[in-house]
């Protein structure tokens, strides 16, 4: 085998990322849906349109807003973090698109099961961003009603949620509701058996839920040549039911896809795999050092496809967004970051007592006679005024 | 209906049909428990009564199982888990410790996570590698779970009815080797508390405390010990998660002997925690320290050398000797 050929059946990074041309050649994406390209034009696609075909000026404006102040939120939230009110922060800096288009794509009914960095799709459900924080400043693990927005809780262990949407969505079909369920997981859970196992479960099931990989190119430092050597979305194939990949930084193009593949959903037609090929351009986390593993040129490519910029672009070439329109959503935008920070800065630490709290739901022996010696530790010091 | 004899199998058989009947919610799943009704026919019928939807035939892939069940528990259902063996239980193991444990804490009580995971556990009946392990205490190890045994039919009938109504996810550990003993199961009778250690035997001179399989053990350890005159408590603990310790205290506050008996390695084991918890608590009843008998710490051993490895009479009866000779 020679090493183009080898070369040949990975996937293929987007033309003007900078790599020996021996290991990644450049090349056009296989299959790639898009939209509104780089340059914010518009660009007919017959089975995709559709999708869109009626989305008015005002959703258009809509979907801009919720991509201006998700990376708003997702800033503050990063600076939160560098200021020590939260202890991390997983940004979603560049997959904004990817977000917002999936996540305005699914129904009030519809549930999600998201991993650790879909603030953009919590903010489509309508969970308060804030909510969001109190896991990264350390004040709860996760804690919102995952019923009251069909919201799942944040998942930190990669790819387990996946199963839980699966059975969520054996359970839709039992109770005979035309819901559907989307998963979300990123390039490197791919490569987790909770994964495959989903795709397995929801093909022979025949379950109505769609599976939203973001590949943003990098799980931490591994690029996606170390999970795969095939396109992620031609992985479906092998499961049986079909596997799409689309620009991950087109919002028009997420929205119509994933709009696309919970139709399949509920229309019985089983499982989707949608692979929105975009880019993490931050870093994995907080704690993270990218320069460490992959070059700037890169980032840099990928700067030019920014998501935020190319719907900007085509709102103002199409008339459908005014100065005012900006200006208000600037302002709009500042004061969503001052709320944030001054939430976050006023969010209480738990009570001591809220350790042996929700371990069981119908209660336990041991957990109540820990809870009383931990009092009465407590208790002992009352002499010595507050509690230590 | 008044009480009936039946297998230990049967009763957890007709546990799960009232279970099935009683609430439309209630899923079986697992390998092979529709047409075939498990491979110990655990779920025989099931599948034929209630349909594929209730009684589902799940892939080979045991973190799916358990993956799936959890998203259907969070729809609304309150599935029943089969995994085959003991030993194939622990690629799902991840799914159970990490998010079914958990997550009822995550949401701040605001879901809850009513699954039952049932495991026939242990040896004795010559199995290859894999079929015999009693893993109890891995799973007892984990807050947000619960871990029950039964020793008998009747029991097991009660204590599978309460683990389904349970809000909490329960590991049901199933004495395989007495899956065929029977005994009486009363289906009027109101059960105690399912977390709850019951006095199988009344003695003076030594407490045997066990659960599963080994509490046959015991009785005829006990029975054994009675033509020498020895006077043996014997007490079926039921539930490893949480544990009874009022009653083992109260047994060993009379006795003041104590060996706790399972087929799990004794090393940082069920029995080890009782020990340990029982030394605080009865310190100055206790007139021997309180002895183990169990498994060793090696691998489960080929089936032709179970017999050596698995606590039989004549170990928890050298035992029950060397507490009383302290």
């Amino acid at each position: 085998m020679t090493v183009e050929s080898t070369a040949a059946r990975k996937p293929r990074r987007s033309a003007g990322t900078k790599r020996t041309a021996a290991k990644k050649p450049p090349g056009a994406q296989p299959d790639l849906v898009q939209l509104l390209t780089p340059e914010g034009k518009r660009v007919k696609n017959g089975e995709y349109d559709a999708y869109v075909a009626d989305i008015t000026p005002e959703e258009l404006r809509g979907l801009y807003r919720d991509m201006v102040l998700t990376r708003r939120f997702d800033a503050e939230a990063t600076s939160l973090q560098r200021q020590g009110e939260l202890g991390l922060w997983a940004s979603l800096l560049g997959q904004e698109a990817a977000q917002i288009g999936s996540g305005r794509a699914t129904r009030e009914d519809d549930y999600v099961f998201p991993t650790y960095r879909e603030h953009g799709v919590a903010w489509c459900r309508g969970v308060d961003p804030a909510n969001l924080l109190g896991m990264f400043r350390g004040v709860n693990n996760g804690g919102w009603d995952p019923n009251s927005n069909n919201f799942h809780l944040y998942t930190i262990v990669i790819g387990s949620q996946t199963l839980h949407a699966t059975g969520y969505a054996m359970g839709i079909a039992k109770d005979g509701a035309d819901s559907a369920v989307i998963a979300y997981f990123g390039d490197g859970a791919s490569s987790q058996g909770d994964v495959a196992e989903s795709f397995t479960f929801s093909a022979v099931y025949n379950a109505p839920v769609v599976f939203f990989c973001q590949n943003n190119q990098w799980a931490i430092s591994e690029p996606t040549e170390r999970q795969t050597r095939v396109p992620l979305y031609q992985r479906a194939q092998g499961y049986g039911f079909p596997g799409v990949r689309v620009d991950g930084n087109d919002v028009l193009a997420c929205l119509a896809v994933t709009k696309w593949a919970l139709e399949r959903a509920r229309r019985g037609e089983g499982p989707t795999l949608v692979e929105a090929f975009t880019y993490r351009m931050g870093a994995h986390t907080t704690s993270d050092d990218p320069t460490k593993y992959r070059a700037d040129e890169e980032r840099e490519a990928w700067e030019v496809k920014d998501p935020i910029l190319r719907l900007r672009t085509y709102l103002e070439a199409s008339n459908h967004a005014d100065e005012g329109f900006f200006a208000e959503l600037e302002a709009e935008s500042e004061a969503l970051g001052k709320r944030v920070r001054e939430v976050v800065r006023a969010m209480p630490d738990p009570d001591r007592f809220a350790i042996f709290e929700n371990a069981y739901a119908d209660g336990h022996a041991l957990v109540d006679e820990e809870r009383a010696q931990f009092a009465a530790y407590q208790a002992s010091f009352a002499d010595e005024g507050e509690g230590k | 209906m008044t009480a009936e004899k039946m297998a230990l199998a049967k009763a957890i058989n007709e546990s799960l049909r009232t279970a099935l009947d009683a609430d439309p919610k209630v899923l079986i799943m697992g390998e092979d428990v529709g047409k075939l009704g498990g491979v110990f026919r655990v779920t025989d019928g099931l599948q034929k009564d209630f349909g594929e939807e209730r009684v589902i035939d799940t892939p080979l892939a045991e973190s799916g199982i358990v993956g799936t069940a959890i998203g259907l528990a969070l729809r609304g259902y309150r599935p029943v888990v089969e995994i085959q063996f003991d030993g194939f239980v622990f690629p799902a193991y991840d799914q159970i410790v990490t998010q079914l444990a958990k997550m009822h804490a995550r949401a701040l009580g605001k879901i809850k996570l009513p699954v039952v995971i049932r495991i026939p556990y242990g040896g004795g009946i010559g199995a290859v590698e894999h079929h015999s392990e009693s893993p109890e205490a891995l799973f007892a190890h984990v807050a947000g779970l619960k871990v029950v045994s039964p020793s008998n039919a009747g029991d097991a009938y009660w204590m599978m009815q309460q683990a389904i109504h349970s809000d909490d996810p329960v590991i049901f550990f199933e004495p395989k080797r007495r899956y065929w003993d029977k005994s009486e199961v009363n289906r009027e009778a109101i059960p105690g508390p399912l977390h709850k250690a019951r006095v199988v035997r009344e003695g003076t001179d030594l407490t045997l405390a066990a659960y599963g399989p080994m509490v046959k053990v015991c009785q005829e350890a006990a029975a054994a010990a009675e033509e020498e005159g020895k006077s043996l408590e014997v007490l079926d603990l039921r539930s490893m998660s949480p544990i009874d310790f009022d009653a083992v205290q109260a047994s060993v506050e009379k006795t003041r002997h104590l060996v706790v008996v399972h087929e799990a390695p004794v090393f940082l084991g069920t029995g080890a925690e009782i020990a340990a918890r029982i030394t605080e608590r009865c310190f100055y009843h206790l007139e021997a320290p309180v002895l183990r008998v169990g498994g060793y710490h090696a691998p489960y051993p080929p089936a032709r050398l179970e017999d050596e490895y698995l606590p039989g009479l004549d170990r928890v009866l050298d035992a029950v000797d060397r507490s009383l000779a302290y």
